[in-house]
């Protein structure tokens, strides 16, 4: 059941997001100067938070869609579901964790060390 | 537990679902998730990698990391892909929300339109930006790519 409400909310927010970035990636029909000025906002660290934020909910909504996939198409699918949870729940860690090493490593050490 | 949407108001005090219709659109609505949620995590998967974990990140994206992919048809088809999958799939799933959570049907109306015109904007916006796309725009001095003959 909680699954199903974190799908719906993570699905929502990448949404909005997605509408968002097709938006600032349109930018570079404008011209480069302000494609750049405003991608260059998503580098502060504090976006970088925000984007490690996007991610965790990405990878969820991946693997939770896979398991309501293999919940769908598979026999022995609703038996095991809460399995397939624990399943996704570990595999989102398991992801998440060097991930979140690489990408806020970029985002503070060029932000503190500068470039 | 949590209760189901719209199973506990004043205004529908049972989940009323509409006659059955004949057309098939929403089992097709239904694969379309489960086949679309597959392609797009090895698009945004591979999209996240390339972008933020290669090299130096997210500090090597500015114009010319984007001149460079879309020089290729590659990246090109590849952000078309991405782009169409995850709007239909976002719009849909979108779409399941607005059915279950708005009770009367001009607010259900309403929304959806708003949904569907920004949904239609945005994948024709992003389409005309992947294809209309030039990387050595006349008269830009910064963030070039390096193949752009110099000014």
């Amino acid at each position: 059941m909680w699954s199903w409400v974190g799908h719906r909310i993570t699905g929502v927010v990448i949404f909005v997001f997605l509408l968002v970035h097709v938006l600032d990636t349109s930018l570079v029909r404008v011209s480069p100067e302000a494609y750049t000025a405003v991608i260059g906002a998503y580098k502060n660290p504090i976006m970088g938070l925000g984007e490690a934020a996007l991610v965790a909910a990405i990878v969820f909504h991946a693997f939770n869609g896979l398991r309501i996939i293999a919940i769908d198409f598979w026999k022995k699918g609703p038996k095991y579901q809460r399995q397939m949870l624990w399943t996704v729940l570990i595999a989102w860690v398991v992801v998440m964790i060097p991930f979140l090493i690489r990408h806020l490593t970029i985002v503070f050490s060029n932000f503190f060390g500068g470039h | 537990m949590i209760a189901s949407p719209r199973s506990n108001s004043a205004q529908s005090p049972q989940y009323k679902r509409n006659k059955a219709s004949h057309s098939s659109f929403e089992m097709f609505a239904w694969l379309f998730m489960r086949l679309s949620g597959v392609v797009l995590i090895v698009l945004i998967f591979g999209h996240l990698f390339v972008n933020l974990l290669v090299g130096e990140g997210i500090h090597a994206i500015d114009f010319g990391f984007v001149a460079g992919k879309w020089s290729s048809p590659f990246w090109q088809v590849w952000d078309l892909a991405m782009l169409w999958l995850a709007m239909l799939h976002g719009t849909n799933g979108v779409r399941t929300i607005i059915n279950d959570y708005a009770e009367r049907n001009g607010t259900r109306m309403t929304l959806k339109t708003v949904l569907y015109v920004a949904a239609g904007v945005i994948i024709v916006l992003g389409t005309l930006v992947i294809f209309t796309f030039d990387p050595c725009p006349a008269g830009a001095v910064i963030d070039l790519p390096s193949f752009c003959p110099v000014p």
